[in-house]
C-alpha cells in the first residue's frame, strides 16, 4: 500500500510538471526578462513607473485607453508617486468632456486628478475605423488577462508573465519572409508573442530614442519597453505593495498564533489519555 | 439532540431564563460538553475549518454587495471599483475569491476523510446524505458567484454550464431560455444569478444546521470506526477539541492568506480580467478547478444528454454510497484490500480534475473516458465486491484500547 500510495504521488507531481502548454494558437512564450515587482519582496521601482507613465502618454495613449485608472492614482502610495501637483500638471495635459453646462451643451475642459483617463477614440467603432479594424484594447488590466506562458506548474512558479507578454510584443515585432510574408494580410505586423494569431493590426509602435526621459534614463526600445510594462503592471495591479506588506503581517501573526494555540493544546492533552 | 447536560442554572437570572429558553443548556450540552471520541486525529479539524470558511464567505460577500453592481454593463467596472477605489476592497475580493477555492479544498479533504474512515455507515447516513446536499448547494453557489464579476469566463461558464441543460429532451431548450430570463446569457441571468447567490449561502448555513444536528445524535465517528462504548472513550468538546480545532483553524489560515497575499489570482482564470464579450468566444472555456474532475466527466461521454446525466450521476452515486459499501467494518485502517482501492479512487479523481483542464481532443478523451467509467466503477462494483471478499484486520476492543496501544506500543500490555 504504501508503495501504490508513493506511486501515485510521484505519478500526480509528474502529470503538474509535464502539463503541456495550453497557448492559444502557437503564442510563443514571453522573453522572461525580470522584474524588481516580482517574488513576495519585490517592489515598484518609483522611477521605471515615471518613465514608463511617459512612454503611455507619449505613445500608447494615441489609440489604448486605460478606463479604470484615475489620474490621482498617480499619486497613490505604492505607484509611480509623483506628487499631488505633477498629477495636476499631467492631468491638464488632457482634455475630457463634461456637461452638460447651465445652456445645455457640453464642453471640453482640461482634466482634473479626479477624472479617469479619458479614451483616444468616442467609440468602439470610432476606434476601429481609424486603426484599420482592430480595436487597441484597453491597458488598465491587460497584464492580468494577457499570460506571457501557460502551464499549471509553470504559472504557479512564475506568475502568468502578463508584463514579460507587453514587453515580449513590444520587442518581438519581426519582418516576416518567404511563406510568411506571402500569407501577410493587409495592414498586419508579424509577431509570434501576439496572443491572437501572429498578426497583428498595431505597427511597430516605439523606435529607439522616441521618448526623452527626464532622469537621463536610457530610451532605447528595449528599455522602454520595460518600463512601460512595469507601468503596466501597476495599472492592473496599483494595490500590490499594499498586499504584499499586509501579507508578511498577517502571516507573523497568524505564526506566533498557532505557535501559542499548539502550546496551550498540547498542555490541555497532557493528560487525556 | 443527544447527549448529557448537567447544565444546572446557578444565578438567578439562569434559572429564570432556563424556564423560559434553555440555551445555555443546549450550549453546555452540544458545543461544551459534548463526549467526543479522544482519538480523532488533524483529518477531523476540517469541518471546523468549513464553519470558519462559511463565515469567512458570507461576511466578506456581504460587504462586497455594499460595493458591486449587478448590472451587466456595470458589474466588472464595479469590481475593477472595489479593488481600486474601496477601502481595503482589494482585500474583501481576494480573501471572497480565494475564499470558495479554500472552502472546496476543505470540503474535499473532509468528503474523502469521511469515505476513508467509514464516516457515511450506519448510524450516520443521514448526516452523510446532509453532506452531500451541502456539497450540490456550495457547487450552485459557487458556479454563480463565479459569474458575478462579469468577465469572458464568467460568461462563457455561463453559457456553457446552462446550456447543459438543453440536452434534456422536449423541455431543454425551454429551461434554458427560463433559466437565462431570455434567448442568450445577459443582464436578467446576471441578476437571477445575483440574488440567488446571495440567497443560497443562507440555505447552506442552514443545511450546516442539520448536519451538525445529524452528527449530534450519534456523535462522530472516529479513525478506529468502533463506536464509543463507556466514557473511557470520550473526552468533552471543550477544552479539547475547541483548542485542537483553534490550532487546526489558524494552521489552515495561514495556507489561505499564502494564496490571497502572495497569488490572489493563480487560482481564478487570467481571461476574467477582460470584461465579457459575447462576440469574442476564448479559445479555451474551462470551469474552475474544483469542477474539472465533473468538466471531465462530462465530456467523456460522446452524448450531449449521456454526459449532462453521467455528470450529475456521478455527484448524485455518493447519495446511496452507505448501501453500495458493504463491509461493516467502518474504518479504512482496518480494511487491507479497501485501503488500496481507496488511493486509486483518490489519484482518478486527480486525474479528472486533469483531464478536465485540458482540450477534449486525442489522448485526453481516451483517458477522460477509462478514468470516467473506472469512477463508476469504484462505486458499483468494488466498493461491493470489496467489502465481500477482504477480510479486515482485527479491531480494537475499544477506543480506549487503540488509544492505550498506540501509546505504549508492544511491550506494556493494554490496561
Amino acid at each position: 500500500m504504501k508503495l501504490l500510495k508513493t506511486l501515485g504521488i510521484a505519478a500526480t507531481g509528474l502529470m503538474l510538471l509535464a502539463a503541456p502548454a495550453l497557448a492559444a494558437e502557437g503564442q510563443k512564450d514571453a522573453k522572461n526578462i525580470s522584474f524588481s515587482f516580482e517574488g513576495p519582496f519585490g517592489h515598484f521601482d518609483r522611477a521605471q513607473l515615471q518613465r514608463g507613465y511617459k512612454v503611455y502618454k507619449e505613445v500608447c495613449s494615441n489609440c489604448h485607453s486605460m478606463q479604470y485608472v484615475s489620474f490621482r492614482n498617480l499619486a497613490d502610495h505604492g505607484g509611480p508617486e509623483f506628487t499631488e501637483e505633477e498629477v495636476k500638471a499631467l492631468a491638464a495635459t488632457f482634455t475630457v468632456q463634461d456637461g452638460p453646462n447651465e445652456d445645455g451643451d457640453m464642453f471640453d475642459r482640461p482634466a482634473l486628478p479626479s477624472d479617469r483617463f479619458p479614451s483616444p477614440f468616442a467609440n468602439e467603432q470610432a476606434a476601429r475605423v481609424a486603426n484599420g479594424g482592430a480595436l487597441p484594447p484597453d491597458l488598465s488590466l491587460i497584464t492580468k488577462y494577457r499570460p506571457g506562458w501557460f502551464g499549471t506548474f509553470n504559472q504557479l512558479i512564475n506568475g502568468i508573465g502578463g508584463a514579460q507578454y507587453v514587453y515580449s510584443v513590444l520587442t518581438g515585432f519581426e519582418e516576416p519572409t518567404g511563406e510568411l510574408a506571402a500569407e501577410a494580410p493587409e495592414g498586419k505586423h508579424y509577431n509570434p508573442y501576439f496572443a491572437n494569431g501572429h498578426w497583428i493590426g498595431m505597427a511597430p509602435p516605439l523606435s529607439d530614442g522616441q521618448v526623452e526621459f527626464d532622469d537621463g534614463a536610457p530610451n532605447t526600445v528595449d528599455a522602454m519597453s520595460r518600463d512601460v510594462a512595469a507601468f503596466l503592471a501597476w495599472t492592473a495591479e496599483p494595490k500590490m505593495e499594499e498586499r504584499k506588506r499586509l501579507g508578511f503581517q498577517v502571516l507573523i501573526y497568524l505564526g506566533i498564533l498557532s505557535l501559542l494555540l499548539y502550546l496551550v493544546k498540547k498542555k490541555i492533552w497532557a493528560g487525556a489519555h | 439532540m443527544s447527549g448529557p447536560s448537567n447544565y444546572k442554572p446557578t444565578t438567578a437570572f439562569g434559572k429564570w431564563m432556563h424556564a423560559r429558553l434553555p440555551i445555555m443548556e443546549l450550549v453546555q450540552g452540544q458545543a461544551l460538553d459534548f463526549p467526543t471520541p479522544k482519538n480523532l486525529n488533524y483529518w477531523w479539524t476540517f469541518g471546523g475549518i468549513l464553519a470558519v470558511m462559511l463565515v469567512v464567505q458570507i461576511v466578506t460577500g456581504i460587504v462586497l454587495v455594499m460595493h458591486y453592481t449587478p448590472q451587466a454593463s456595470l458589474a466588472f467596472a464595479s469590481v475593477e471599483h472595489i479593488m481600486r477605489d474601496v477601502n481595503s476592497g482589494w482585500l474583501l475580493r481576494y480573501l471572497h475569491a480565494n475564499g470558495a477555492s479554500m472552502f472546496f479544498i476543505a470540503v474535499y479533504i473532509h468528503i474523502f476523510r469521511g469515505m476513508y474512515y467509514g464516516s457515511y455507515k450506519a448510524p450516520r447516513e443521514v448526516l452523510w446524505m446532509i453532506g452531500v446536499l451541502i456539497y450540490l448547494i456550495m457547487m450552485a453557489t459557487a458556479f454563480m458567484g463565479y459569474v458575478l464579476p462579469w468577465g469572458q469566463m464568467s460568461f462563457w461558464g455561463a453559457k456553457v454550464i446552462t446550456n447543459l441543460f438543453s440536452a434534456i429532451p422536449f423541455f431543454g431548450e425551454s429551461i434554458t431560455t427560463w433559466l437565462w430570463g431570455g434567448f442568450a446569457v445577459d443582464n436578467p441571468t446576471l441578476n437571477r444569478f445575483f440574488s440567488l447567490h446571495y440567497l443560497l449561502p443562507f440555505v447552506l448555513a442552514a443545511v450546516v444546521g442539520l448536519h451538525i444536528w445529524a452528527l449530534h445524535v450519534p456523535g462522530n465517528n472516529n479513525p478506529t470506526g468502533v463506536e464509543v462504548k463507556s466514557g473511557q472513550d470520550t473526552l468533552p468538546f471543550h477544552p479539547y477539541y475547541t483548542m485542537k480545532d483553534a490550532f487546526a483553524i489558524v494552521v489552515f489560515l495561514i495556507f489561505f492568506a499564502a494564496w490571497v497575499f502572495f497569488s490572489p489570482n493563480y487560482l481564478g482564470h487570467a481571461i476574467n480580467y477582460q470584461e465579457a464579450n459575447p462576440l469574442v468566444t476564448p479559445s479555451h472555456i474551462v470551469p474552475e478547478w474544483y469542477y474539472l474532475p465533473f468538466y471531465a466527466i462530462l465530456r467523456a461521454i460522446p452524448d450531449k444528454l449521456g454526459g449532462v446525466i453521467a455528470m450529475f450521476g456521478s455527484i448524485l452515486i455518493l447519495f446511496v454510497l452507505p448501501w453500495l459499501d458493504t463491509s461493516r467494518v467502518k474504518s479504512g485502517s482496518y480494511r487491507p484490500l479497501f485501503k488500496g482501492f481507496f488511493w486509486i479512487f483518490v489519484i482518478v479523481c486527480i486525474a479528472l480534475g486533469y483531464l478536465g483542464s485540458k482540450p477534449p481532443e486525442g489522448a485526453y478523451v481516451v483517458w477522460s473516458r477509462i478514468l470516467t467509467a473506472y469512477y463508476f466503477i469504484h462505486f458499483i462494483v468494488i466498493l461491493p465486491l470489496v467489502g465481500l471478499l477482504e477480510s479486515p484486520k482485527p479491531l480494537p476492543s475499544s477506543i480506549s484500547d487503540a488509544v492505550l496501544a498506540k501509546k505504549k506500543p508492544a511491550v506494556v500490555p493494554a490496561e
